[in-house]
């Protein structure tokens, strides 16, 4: 008697589960800014970071951070397309066999990207001929497929959404942090603004800064100068958050 | 001499890596070692070397402006390049699972040595900017595009070796605490990048 008792508990038990994985919490009455969802938003802008703790996601970024509005227009495409292949890659994550799971993962955030990069090209012209073949580059840019492959693919559909808004801000804010750092050095600019006061032919006529003598560090200009500052950003967050060290 | 200086440009100059950061992602996680590094290298010249020709026919015969004229003239003015990301990237998974198939087929040696890479590859964004870059250079001939994957190809296997080299000797430095691992590769590579802008200008 008692061990059929408990056979049912464990069937219901069991069947509990199944429904849970099956619907994933999106159905579970949680509430919808509660602790868990909170840290799928907050973990990778720190802890998790995408391009400083998973080193995912730097191929298309660094490129374009030479000045900031290119890399704000970046944050927003890639944050459209995460947010959105994750609602749809989950939505389908019990129809797509697992053998050919990639290319449908492929097509969905081509589809996306091909959105944007039509969206991009008729209203924001020149932003997106400054990106060039980077917007396309979302596509296969790792951070994109990896959180379809470790989070989408197994979770619900709202914690999906979640969880592709947080990682695609966590890229976007190391991508603007490094704008902002190679645009501020680098022309003395951010958004095209003169901040530093205004670089004349000579130090009499200039205004701000240069009046005193201050010249822009023209390497910030340079490619290979994106590579050392997201080095030393990694310095920085690492000093500051010591579980992040790496033992090698 | 315009393909020597293409494949040589393409190499040094416009390096994947160091010029335009692409192959990021696989670059720092499989650079541990020179062993597994020459094999990840070597899969992604062969696959730049064949993925950048078919898809420069395929841009050439069915997606751009005018591209479908051999249809005949009512097509002459079908503009199908909105589709050539999806096209492009339809065309790099499948092949790399075909490479993938005919390699373990009839070189099972070379599978041993490349096997586990291939896969890989379908998502690194190498390949994919190789065939944007493609699209966007105008190639006139279907030579140049061959000569422009090779050469990039040779040029992403350079780098990945050459921080490999370096990643398995700085293990034994004393590199600061918060540096260590993913922090001093970016500066290294960073280091690497500046080293080979010395190659700008070279014209052959």
């Amino acid at each position: 008697m008692a061990t059929e008792k408990k056979n049912i508990s464990e069937e219901k038990e069991a069947k509990k589960k199944e429904m849970i994985l099956f619907l994933s919490s999106s159905e579970e009455k949680e509430h919808f800014l509660s602790k868990g969802n909170r840290k799928l938003l907050s973990d990778p802008l720190d802890d998790n970071n995408p391009i400083t703790v998973q080193v995912l996601g730097i191929c298309s970024a660094l490129a374009i951070t030479v000045q900031l509005e290119p890399a704000v227009v970046m944050a927003i495409a890639v944050v459209f397309v995460m947010a959105f292949s994750n609602i749809i890659v989950s939505m389908l994550r019990n129809l797509i066999p697992s053998r050919i799971r990639i290319i449908v993962q492929l097509v969905v955030v081509a589809s996306l990207v091909a959105l944007v990069d039509q969206v991009l090209k008729a209203y924001a012209y020149d932003v997106s001929k400054q990106l060039s073949v980077f917007i396309g580059l979302i596509i296969t840019n790792c951070i994109v497929m990896g959180r379809l492959e470790a989070f989408a693919l197994g979770n619900g559909v709202y914690k999906s959404f979640l969880d592709g808004i947080g990682n695609a801000a966590g890229y976007g804010l190391i991508l603007i942090i490094v704008a902002f750092f190679r645009e501020l050095l680098g022309s003395g600019k951010l958004f095209g603004f003169e901040v530093l006061g205004h670089k004349a032919a000579t130090v009499a006529d200039s205004t701000g800064l240069y009046a005193l003598g201050y010249e822009n560090n023209g390497l910030m200009l340079l490619s290979p100068m994106a590579l050392i500052v997201v080095g030393l950003l990694i310095w920085v967050q690492r000093a500051r958050n010591r579980k992040l060290i790496e033992e090698n | 001499m315009d393909f020597i200086n293409l494949f040589v440009r393409s190499i040094f100059i416009e390096n994947m890596i160091f010029a335009y950061f692409l192959g990021m992602c696989s670059y720092l996680a499989v650079s541990k070692t020179v062993k597994t590094a020459v094999g990840l290298g070597a899969a992604v010249i062969f696959v730049l070397t064949i993925t950048v020709p078919i898809n420069y026919l395929l841009d050439n015969y069915l997606l751009r402006p005018g591209a479908l004229s051999w249809l005949g003239a009512e097509f002459a003015d079908v503009d199908l390049s909105f589709l050539s990301f999806i096209m492009f990237i339809a065309v790099i998974a499948s092949m790399v699972q075909l490479v993938e198939m005919i390699v373990e087929k009839f070189a099972p040696a070379l599978y041993g040595a490349l096997g586990i890479f291939l896969p890989l590859i379908a998502v690194n964004c190498a390949i994919l900017g190789g065939a944007l870059f493609m699209q966007q250079k105008d190639f006139g001939v279907i030579t140049e595009a061959i000569t422009y994957g090779f050469g990039s190809g040779i040029g992403w296997f350079l780098a990945i070796l050459g921080i490999a080299a370096i990643r398995e000797k700085i293990a034994y430095s004393n590199v600061p605490a918060p540096l260590k691992g993913l922090g001093i590769t970016f500066i290294i590579t960073g280091l690497m990048a500046l080293g080979f802008m010395s190659f700008m200008g070279i014209k052959l």
